[in-house]
């Protein structure tokens, strides 16, 4: 029982991992409708990042001898990722308005190609180790007291996770700039007819998500490294977001609780009857057969066709 | 000038349906086809046929096989490696259980094998659209691997989970296996995909074909005039799936001789074959071969011009080549969402008026 308990807690936190990918990908396709290919690289590249802003051998320290501190640091890596959101926007996301889905998919496949090489070739390939002062280990409390085993990082993600929700919520609903985000979401014609500037808005929401990549860049880099693998959790973030439903931020999280869970205890209890390794592809079986009875997602918009 | 079809009048009407109605047309592919088939093979070697002619024969027969189902039919799948995969264990199986079966019906039965394969994973297709489906073919991607990875029995329990092309023979010539020619194995490709090719631009005009692109169009619509959508996206799975698996054979069996699932049929395949049919033009045969050629002439080009050249190191080569070419697939979209086949039709519109546009 204690060992079942372990397995959903651990599966638990991986899902906020994944969460915190796939919220991203919720705010930009709520907001523009572009399915961003790109998250998961965004996430890697912040990561690389914040990683040479603020560590003894990254670039500011090699060029003006001293590294940033970390608070510091995070808002270098917070203007850049502002900056990679006004590019996307003004060499992309401006000529190709109008455009079949399929082309603004495919060319988020271009820009993570893109921002991939450029990641290399800025800052370089191998396994960079983020260290920004979160706590890492047991929870010793629990693995004393109950034999249970929880990591102290996990926790952190998960509160962290939390707290972004709540903050992206407050944004959503209280701020000016939030209300006239979701005007966007609900429909882009009135929104450009009572005065929003699509364009302006298509900048804040890509800055956002920016923003969400940059938290998931600093777990995922925390718990093993900045390395390529980080731009391929972008994968494992489509299940969830096809479970939770592409425009529904809640979906976005239940989701990945519900994939995170579901892969560790299937992993678990029934990998070893067919041979094991089945992480790979059960999120993505999970969210298909979920599919087949709401093809629309946990809590997406119902999907209405009119010929 | 170049391209005045004045004077070419059709009196039947099997000349107005020809697949290449203009003769300038008709006498342009008539041409690349005797080059390729009678000029390129004295003059091949090595490493153009594995580099850059396989390669792109390869690559454009699943491209081919994918445009039927994305570009025709309008579902898009993002599980093209998967099925290759399942081309190239099947030519693998069947050639090492029954070593005196032809070649040809080799491949042949790979592609039925794959088709198989891809009706069955097409099934939630006639429930999801979309990107919901894109993701849904993910998971084909992902389990077809896996189980090649899995299961001893689709690599003959070989300890390294490799799989090895048997040498195996047509007509007295070897093509596959360490002893093939190059020459040799170019041209079997260069066949099976000319005659794909063929049929290919067949099943487009024919009903099935344009049941597909009605389904396209709009699926209500489609429906109402009497076009069951379970047979049409079903057949577009089946028949892309075919195709698809053709290719996976020809790229274990002739190209590469060796393949591991892994490395060999990744999501990266998968994401490579759509980039060919975006590239090249959705919905078009003549686009399949375009964006091939395209995607896999520039990384090579790229190289050579970085590191032979340029005397780039190869890796930090390699992140450059990524760089350019996600910033071409980019300027590619932007310039011209229709693709390479697209361009080409604004071309021939130039050189019709050429020297004289109004």
């Amino acid at each position: 029982m204690l060992f079942f308990l372990e397995t959903v807690v651990s599966g638990l936190m991986a899902g906020v991992m994944y969460s915190l990918v796939a919220l991203g990908f919720v705010l930009i396709f709520k907001a523009s409708g572009v399915f961003n290919f790109a998250q998961g690289v965004f996430a890697l590249f912040a990561g690389l990042a914040l990683y040479d802003f603020i560590s003894e051998d990254g670039w500011v320290n090699h060029l003006f001898g001293f590294s940033l501190p970390i608070w510091l640091g995070i808002i270098a890596t917070m203007g850049v990722m502002i900056i990679v959101a006004w590019l996307v926007e003004r060499l992309v996301l401006r000529h190709l308005v109008n455009q079949e889905p399929i082309i603004l998919f495919m060319s988020t496949i271009g820009l993570a190609y893109f921002m991939e090489g450029l990641g290399d070739t800025l800052f370089g390939s191998d396994v960079k180790p983020l260290d920004i002062g979160l706590p890492s280990g047991a929870v010793d409390f629990l693995l004393d007291n109950f034999d249970f085993y929880v990591e102290k990082l996990e926790i952190v993600a998960a509160i962290v996770a939390a707290g972004l929700v709540i903050i992206l919520a407050i944004f959503f609903q209280k701020t000016r700039i939030g209300r006239a985000l979701r005007a966007v979401a609900d429909d882009h014609q009135a929104a450009l007819s009572v005065g929003i500037s699509l364009r302006t808005i298509w900048i804040i929401v890509w800055s956002v998500s920016g923003f969400v990549a940059l938290v998931a860049g600093i777990m995922w880099g925390s718990k093993s490294g900045i390395q390529f693998s980080l731009s391929l959790i972008a994968l494992k973030a489509l299940p969830v977001l096809i479970l939770g439903g592409f425009t529904s931020v809640p979906g976005a999280i239940i989701g990945g609780l519900i994939i995170g869970v579901g892969e560790k205890v299937a992993e678990i209890y029934a990998g070893p009857y067919i041979g094991g390794a089945i992480e790979n592809w059960f999120a993505y079986m999970l969210a298909l057969i979920f599919l087949l009875v709401r093809p629309q997602g946990l809590f997406g918009e119902k999907i209405i066709e009119r010929v | 000038m170049f391209y005045r079809e004045a004077g070419q009048f059709k009196t039947s009407y099997s000349a107005d349906q020809a697949i290449f109605p203009i003769s300038q047309d008709k006498y342009f592919i008539l041409g690349i086809l005797a080059i390729a088939f009678f000029i390129i093979p004295f003059f091949i070697n090595d490493y153009w046929a594995n580099a850059i002619l396989i390669h792109f024969l390869v690559y454009a027969l699943a491209a081919i096989g994918l445009n039927f189902l994305t570009g025709y039919c309008g579902q898009l799948s993002l599980g093209t490696g998967g099925f290759m995969a399942v081309g190239a264990y099947t030519t693998y199986k069947l050639s090492t259980s029954f070593p005196e079966l032809n070649l040809i019906f080799i491949v042949l039965l790979s592609g039925g094998a794959t088709a198989l394969v891809g009706i069955f994973f097409g099934i939630p297709s006639l429930r999801i659209k979309g990107f919901y489906l894109a993701v849904a073919t993910l998971a084909s991607q992902f389990f077809l691997v896996w189980v090649f990875n899995k299961f001893g029995w689709f690599f003959n329990y070989s300890p390294t989970g490799m799989i090895v092309a048997p040498p195996r023979e047509i007509f007295g010539y070897q093509i596959t296996g360490p002893e093939a020619t190059p020459a040799v194995r170019y041209l079997f490709c260069l066949s099976i995909v000319t005659i794909s090719a063929l049929a290919a631009k067949n099943i487009i005009r024919g009903r099935i074909g344009r049941n597909w692109m009605a389904i396209r169009d709009m699926d209500i619509a489609a429906e109402l005039i009497g076009i069951r959508p379970l047979e049409a996206k079903l057949s577009a799975f089946a028949v892309s799936s075919f195709y698809i698996g053709m290719a996976g054979s020809l790229y274990f069996a002739v190209w590469l001789g060796t393949a591991e699932p892994t490395e060999a049929f990744d999501i990266l395949q998968s994401f490579f074959v759509l980039f060919i049919i975006i590239i090249g033009g959705l919905g078009s045969i003549l686009g399949s071969f375009l964006g091939a050629a395209f995607m896999v002439i520039t990384p090579i080009m790229l190289k050579v011009l970085m590191v032979d050249n340029l005397n780039f190191d190869p890796s930090s080569a390699k992140h450059i080549e990524l760089m350019i070419l996600g910033a071409l697939i980019i300027f590619f979209l932007i310039a011209e969402p229709h693709g390479l086949a697209k361009l080409w039709t604004i071309i021939k519109e130039k050189l019709r008026r050429w020297p004289f546009p109004y």
